[in-house]
């Protein structure tokens, strides 16, 4: 990076272009390492996530390298020697500089954008408008062709504050979702109180549940195991504690969990939130500030547990 | 604390209690603003002490949940509402008329009630720890429907004075942006056309005018949020037929230009301060000057990134991404602008120039993630989590608060005649470098490891990186020390500072330090040239010389 045109010097062109280099090779190299910065992937949308953020990141790497190289040979290289006052030789600008650093980063930014327009079509995990609304969700085909529908549709009703997934179609209701694996599924999401945040971070997707509206949602799970749903839209005291596991099965457990589910009778579902309550109540000065009162955990046919270990 | 005798022979001796009271001068009312600004810094740090000691074990024990989320909500409050928009507007009240020579603001007494409404809200917010059921807690985006969920019923909340806290910090800050506005644009000495201003005033310019845009919007939405809460209207309750997702426009529209408004100032610093401590004019200042009305204009179609997973449209997202990653041209030009001026200079690493060069390489982490952000995919995953957490902590503390310090240092000598110490700035900046890199570093690893912002409790996994950010936090907690020993001890007995101790050019370093009430009075200068003439040697003003000669005699006389 030469603000100013001197004369060619070959040593300097040929240590600069070194240095470059070597700034391509370890911005290549971290951007392959941030993969590791992630939960596994555990959803068709998780790789293309992952992939762009390494791109980006390579990028982002180079461009932090070269700006704080240039900071370094300045702060090395340019300081005024102890008690000179006087000024440097001033330059006050270039225009073909300033074009170039307007030129590049504009068309890398474009890059960008364009590949990560590309990335949102093929997730497509959320409609055009038409796809929230009050409707059926199985009428919906978002973001698939037409030979792969959803095989499953699950509601999920979020509260103040549990998660609770029903599966219509088999009759089941449970505190633990479950999935098969490789299979498109949909969602219908949906909000008794306030906002609430459908966060699953091995799968790289989240979406905000709005209270009026259901939205329809769609992913693929790919990967076989325990995985945390978090709340990721404040929804008020409890919002930390309102977690859920997400459990990937394959075909022939998915379908033993569910025919097994449908015969078992309705039981209280797992709220974090409610259990913290009764305990705050019972103690003879109520600590801390004033809360809304948990709703009373869902009804379900399958509690399942938020206290195992998960894959992430 | 004793006041410096005047260099004016009209001048009358000034008491510091004039501090105190009720003051129509643009520099009393830019230190009030300063000093209560740290003061509320204090409190909005203390809070974040408690939120990073809550965070250093995975259970909820510290604190009750209930606490925590009142703490959060209040620590991001207070650090925007009264810390840093106050401390900025207080470095527009001292910078602005001095720098392009107008005796005080177009409006002295709009001004002090601009600057007086920040006591009442600030105490309004503070009250609101007091009241029963205790603050807000719905964070500082205020999104119903839970932030009118009230759970005790009374007309009286924490939230309902959040809010009435808010909507006159909106009236303050649009008092505020009218008078800048006007004065910059009204006011200039004479030959300063506005390619002949510094370049502070351009970004607070730009700041102000976005200040002008934005704020009726959330103004307006928070009396609608506050009517919602308190007399049951339905703007936002969805089971009136209202909309919580209107809300969220209303509140971005203006909240996040508002980030531009804090950095622009900050990049206005920059501006002023590398050309100094390198000792080189800005590189291409006409540039710098227009890249903040590009920021200005794109910045206010942008918004929308805030709500990529609120359920708006493909189209919207698709939009707004390539909006905002345009935003990263005009500021890509400033960051590479002032390389070029760092650029075969003479470097002097004093305490401005070194929280200067911090904040520049902390703001460029925090513009790559930035567009990280920007890319509706990535965004998807890590929005609501530590990720954006850490990237904005990266751009407010990071980058503009290290600015403001910078600031601070820089022209503390001119508005108090006082030098500040360098040891305990250099410790300062060393302490507060290390610290901000460790608090918020870790949160990138976090938030892309899936954990929510927010939250007052979380997953094991998470501990080691949130450990290491609460020791990052106590560090900066710390950091904060040697910066009130240095202004406290170095304003009561400081050595004397002179008119230009950096050897600056600007029409505020040829006023005497402090200057007199009226700055210039009737001998304004007529500026000759562009700012930032240095090496080459041209005069800033006419009879340069002589004003400084006149000014030197005074000082030798004192």
């Amino acid at each position: 990076m030469t603000p100013t045109p001197i004369s060619i010097n070959r040593p300097a062109v040929i240590a600069v272009s070194l240095w470059v280099g070597l700034l391509i090779g370890i911005s290549r190299w971290v951007g392959l390492q941030s993969y590791h910065w992630f939960p596994v992937q555990a959803s068709t949308a998780a790789p293309l996530v992952d992939g762009l953020f390494s791109f980006e990141t390579a990028i982002g790497t180079f461009v932090f390298l070269a700006v704080a190289s240039v900071m370094a040979w300045v702060i090395l290289r340019h300081r005024a020697e102890k008690y000179d006052a006087s000024d440097a030789e001033p330059i006050e600008g270039n225009t073909k500089l300033e074009i170039i650093w307007t030129a590049i980063p504009f068309v890398l930014v474009m890059a960008i954008a364009v590949y990560a327009m590309k990335v949102n079509t093929s997730l497509g995990v959320l409609g055009p408008m038409e796809h929230i609304h009050l409707a059926d969700a199985r009428e919906q085909q978002g973001g698939y062709a037409g030979d792969r529908l959803p095989a499953e549709s699950i509601e999920v009703v979020a509260r103040q504050w549990s998660w609770e997934f029903r599966y219509p179609e088999a009759g089941v209701s449970s505190t633990e979702l479950h999935l098969p694996v490789d299979q498109p599924v949909t969602f219908r999401l949906v909000s008794e109180d306030v906002l609430h945040g459908f966060f699953i971070p091995a799968f790289r997707l989240k979406q905000d549940v709005i209270p009026g509206r259901a939205i329809n949602f769609n992913l693929t799970p790919t990967r076989v195991g325990r995985y945390r749903l978090r709340d990721s839209q404040f929804s008020g005291t409890w919002f930390a504690a309102n977690q859920a596991d997400v459990v990937v099965d394959s075909q022939e457990d998915y379908q033993a969990w569910l025919k097994q589910a449908a015969h078992l009778p309705l039981q209280a579902g797992i709220s974090d939130a409610v259990a913290e309550y009764q305990q705050r109540q019972q103690q003879t000065r109520t600590p801390g500030w004033a809360t809304v009162k948990p709703a009373p955990p869902p009804q379900v046919n399958v509690p399942g547990s938020n206290a195992l270990p998960h894959d992430a | 604390m004793t006041t410096t005798p005047s260099l004016h022979e009209d001048q009358p001796q000034l008491s510091w209690t004039r501090y105190l009271g009720f003051s129509t001068d643009a520099k009393v009312i830019g230190i009030q603003y300063i000093v209560l600004a740290f003061f509320f810094f204090l409190i909005g740090g203390f809070l974040a002490m408690i939120i990073r000691g809550e965070l250093l074990t995975p259970p909820a024990d510290l604190v009750d949940r209930t606490v925590y989320n009142g703490l959060y909500t209040m620590h991001g409050t207070i650090m925007l509402f009264l810390f840093i928009f106050p401390v900025l507007n207080g470095l527009n009240n001292l910078l602005i008329p001095t720098m392009i020579g107008a005796p005080d603001m177009a409006f002295p007494r709009l001004n002090t009630a601009a600057f007086w409404l920040v006591p009442v809200f600030g105490f309004l917010l503070i009250a609101s720890f007091f009241v029963p059921g205790g603050p807000a807690y719905s964070g500082w985006w205020s999104y119903p429907p839970v932030s009118i969920q009230n759970p005790l019923g009374h007309l009286i909340s924490g939230q309902s004075l959040w809010l009435l806290a808010v909507a006159l910090s909106g009236v303050s800050s649009i008092m505020g942006a009218i008078n800048f506005v006007t004065t910059i644009l009204r006011m200039r000495a004479p030959g300063m056309s506005l390619f002949r201003m510094p370049v502070f005033c351009w970004t607070a310019l730009a700041a102000q005018s976005l200040q002008l845009i934005g704020l009726p919007a959330l103004t307006g939405g928070a009396v609608m949020l506050l009517f919602d809460l308190t007399v049951g209207t339905s703007f936002y309750r969805p089971e009136g037929g209202g909309d919580p997702v209107l809300y969220q426009h209303f509140f971005w529209f203006y909240s996040h230009p508002a980030v531009y408004v804090i950095i622009l100032p900050v990049f206005g610093v920059f501006s002023e301060l590398f050309p100094v401590y390198s000792r080189k004019p800005l590189f291409g200042y006409v540039y710098v000057c227009l890249a903040s009305f590009i920021i200005v204009g794109l910045g206010l179609i942008v918004w929308v990134h805030h709500m990529f997973p609120s359920g708006v449209t493909m189209w919207m997202r698709n939009l707004f991404m390539f909006t905002t990653m345009l935003i990263a041209v005009p500021t890509g030009v400033k960051v590479f602008a002032w390389l070029g001026t760092l650029w075969r200079g003479k470097i002097q690493l004093t305490t401005p120039m070194l929280f200067c060069l911090g904040g520049l390489i902390n703001f460029v982490f925090a513009g790559i993630t930035g567009i990280m952000l920007a890319t509706v995919p990535i965004d998807i995953h890590v929005s609501n989590t530590y990720f954006v957490v850490g990237h904005f902590h990266y751009v407010i503390y990071g980058a503009a608060v290290m600015g403001i310090f910078a600031a601070i240092y820089h022209w503390f000598p001119k508005f108090t005649g006082r030098m500040p110490y360098e040891g305990l700035g250099k410790l300062h900046f060393v302490l507060t470098f290390i610290g901000a890199n460790l608090n918020f570093l870790p949160m990138h690893p976090l938030g892309l490891m899936g954990m929510p912002r927010r939250v007052s409790s979380y997953d094991p996994e998470f501990a080691f990186w949130n450990v290491l950010a609460s020791l990052g936090a106590f560090l900066l907690g710390v950091s904060i020390i040697p910066f009130l020993l240095n202004m406290i001890s170095s304003w009561a007995r400081g050595p004397k500072a002179t008119h230009n101790p950096w050897n600056a050019i600007g029409l505020e370093w040829l006023l005497p330090s402090p200057p007199p009430v009226e700055n210039f009075e009737e001998h304004v200068p007529t500026v000759i040239s562009r700012p930032y003439g240095y090496g080459t040697g041209l005069p800033l003003v006419e009879h340069q010389a002589e004003i400084e000669r006149q000014l030197i005699l005074q000082e030798a006389s004192a």
